[in-house]
């Protein structure tokens, strides 16, 4: 098997992304269910206690072997059924099947760092991790950065129509129906950014270099900003032709973008969504994309993964993708160095390298 | 421009056709006729047209010139002026303008939303999406394109616009033009081999000219190579064809997102079934917003030239 990563171009190993993704999507369910069987350790392979007093790391779920390999180069990996679990001080834990809440932590009550492997923390109750002298670090902006990317490019594809149009054209319609009809510029138009995180300024320091002016919502402004703060998501939403959704999902922001704010929005505005499904109520934004009550969206995220509603499989003026920003080879690769990095600052006493702090 | 007879090469834009009309025009419009009746079409009217509305398909060429006796001047709807017979045009006296600026930035973007289409295979997950087959698995790994290496073949207005977006995904940018320009944070290589052999996407952003037709051709599609992204919004000829065409399906080059091509509107067949490839027809100053503008710019050198007043840009 083809190690995931050196995945180029064309080789696509499908049973190792699985693993990628099932390890580090956060769905909603996870805000609502509760997992009965998170712990599962999924290598046959037992697990060697190695000699020379490398620090133990539990670790819940793995990846795939080449982390198990890449992980005991540094440190003692030890399982949740091993004897030793309810001494480790530091744990390495998946969004997708870990919950660090209060159950968990009186379970394996040494612990005094958490390192998880993706960039959401929603999974992980950060007040009582304080509380009891937890640290938390998640794996820094390396996602991020692809987030980014991915979110200017479902904006330029729904404005300028790319998807669409490349359909088009190998559908021999240009040569029979002539041109396309045309798109809408970028430059000029109005960003409005929910969540100024490191997602968040990545996108807006690539949409300025396209000549949009951006605004944004967060809990409070951000210092050395140069964008417009605006303090509820209504008038966000008013000021704006264009919403970009990248905020992390909480109880507050649930729902953030519902019926009101899609009108406020309005006809010629277009909504991109990159972060949670459940930012969005989908079913209102359906309703009005079917109305035309907004022009369109692009949309990387769905309440229901993998279902996305089929009103919106049949619309020309939205881009659908089957949650894709966030991975790409390179950072991958990088997630592992991160996540062994943050583990030898703790065990040498220094700061977490990408720590996560509840505010 | 009361009276004035107008030849138009290609179906306009409405706002354009409005505008010209409501103005006195006489409009003669010569995609109606078949190909092969479009000379004969010219010289029937010849007495009456005095100035030609062109764009990037049909512009001015030699034997339309010269079946247009009282032909002023030659308004294109575009920036390229390929289409043109520039020598021509002089040698009668013949104004000519074009659009530049008012598109500079939609062809940019196009530019950079093209590449992270092709790089992170945006079109061809959208299918995977509505087909269903997210059901059954996950779709495959995409390739990042912040950080990575672009190189820009020109660096004109469009190609400034284009490093000045990319810059912002912090990516190094490197560039070949006739000579070196002032730009300290840009690499300059002095041949386009030389360029592809150092960047992961190539963007085609210069003029067509008798120099830069197949400018990429066999060896700088090599030299970019099977990791290597071409972007091609300037012109079909650009770019060798049939050696593009061979080295993606033969997997020698890693992509490419084309909005151009050499026979308009027909696209090479071998590319439909390939997902590292994204095919726009022709779109990459189609807005409303700009495609205005570019026919304020028409309709503003057209009534220039008839009021004797100085033309907005002219290039002839």
């Amino acid at each position: 098997m083809a190690p995931y990563l050196s995945i180029s171009l064309n080789e696509p190993p499908l049973s190792a992304q699985a693993d990628i993704k099932r390890l580090t999507t956060c769905s909603t369910k996870f805000l609502t269910e509760k997992k009965t069987n998170m712990y599962a350790f999924p290598t046959n392979k037992p697990v060697t206690v190695t000699s020379g007093g490398l620090p133990p790391i539990l670790v819940f779920r793995l990846l795939s072997d080449e982390w198990l390999l890449v992980l005991s180069t540094k440190f003692t990996v030890i399982s949740p059924s091993s004897p030793l679990s309810t001494s480790a001080r530091a744990a390495l834990v998946s969004a997708a099947y870990n919950r660090v809440d209060t159950d968990l932590l009186n379970q394996y009550p040494s612990l005094r760092c958490i390192v998880s492997s993706g960039a959401g923390v929603n999974h992980i109750n950060l007040e009582e991790c304080q509380r009891r002298g937890v640290q938390v670090a998640n794996v820094g902006e390396t996602h991020s950065i692809n987030v980014a990317d991915y979110a200017v490019g479902l904006l330029l594809d729904v404005m300028r129509r790319i998807t669409m149009s490349d359909q088009y054209v190998r559908n021999g319609l240009w040569v029979t129906q002539g041109d396309y009809p045309l798109g809408s510029k970028l430059g000029g138009k109005r960003v409005g950014i929910v969540g100024l995180g490191s997602i968040g300024s990545a996108i807006a320091k690539r949409l300025k270099a396209f000549g949009c002016q951006i605004s944004y919502l967060s809990r409070k402004p951000k210092p050395n900003v140069n964008y417009k703060f605006i303090p509820n998501i209504y008038d966000l939403a008013t000021e704006s032709n264009i919403l970009v959704v990248s905020c992390s999902l909480t109880k507050e922001t649930h729902h953030i973008i519902n019926e009101q704010v899609l009108q406020a929005l309005g006809k010629e505005g277009i909504i991109i969504n990159i972060a949670r499904g459940a930012h969005i109520d989908e079913t209102e934004l359906v309703q009005s994309l079917v109305k035309g009550e907004i022009r369109g969206a692009g949309l990387d995220v769905y309440e229901n993964e993998p279902n996305i509603p089929k009103e919106l499989i049949e619309m020309e003026n939205v881009v659908l993708t089957p949650h894709q920003a966030v991975f790409t080879p390179e950072s991958m690769g990088e997630v592992i160095q991160i996540c062994i990095a943050n583990f030898e600052a703790f065990f040498a006493g220094k700061p977490l390298v990408t720590p996560v702090v509840a505010d | 421009m009361d009276k004035i007879g107008v030849l138009v090469t290609h179906k306009p834009l409405p706002y354009l056709e409005q505008e010209l009309t409501r103005r006195g025009c006489r409009l003669f419009r010569l995609w109606e006729s078949p190909e092969s009746r479009r000379l004969e079409f010219c010289r029937e009217n010849s007495s009456e047209i005095r100035a030609i509305v062109g764009n990037s398909n049909f512009g001015a060429d030699a034997a339309t010139i010269d079946a247009l006796p009282k032909l002023e001047i030659v308004a294109s709807f575009s920036v390229g002026l390929d289409k043109v017979d520039l020598p021509k045009c002089k040698e009668r006296g013949i104004r000519v303008t074009n659009t530049p600026d008012v598109l500079t930035d939609d062809v940019a973007d196009l530019a950079i939303g093209l590449t992270i289409s092709v790089m992170r295979r945006i079109p061809s997950a959208d299918k995977y999406a509505r087909s269903g087959a997210w059901k059954k698995g996950e779709y495959t790994l995409t390739t990042r394109f912040s950080g990575k290496r672009v190189g820009i073949l020109g660096l004109g207005r469009i190609g400034l616009a284009i490093a000045k977006r990319a810059e912002a995904f912090d990516c190094p940018i490197s560039y070949y033009s006739r000579s070196e320009k002032p730009h300290p944070n840009y690499t300059y290589y002095s041949t386009p081999i030389d360029l592809a052999s150092n960047c992961d996407i190539l963007v085609v952003a210069c003029a067509l000219t008798e120099e830069t037709r197949h400018i990429v051709n066999r060896a700088v599609i090599d030299a970019l190579g099977p990791k290597g992204v071409l972007i091609n919004i300037g012109r079909g000829p650009h770019v060798d064809e049939p050696e593009l065409v061979a080295a993606l399906v033969e997997g020698r080059l890693g992509g490419a997102g084309l909005d151009v091509f050499d026979n308009e509107p027909h696209v090479p067949e071998e590319l439909f079934a390939l997902d590292n490839v994204v095919l726009v027809p022709h779109v990459a100053s189609a807005t409303i917003e700009t495609r205005t503008a570019m026919a304020d710019l028409v309709l503003g050198n057209l009534e220039a030239h008839f009021l004797k007043k100085p033309l907005l840009t002219a290039v002839v």
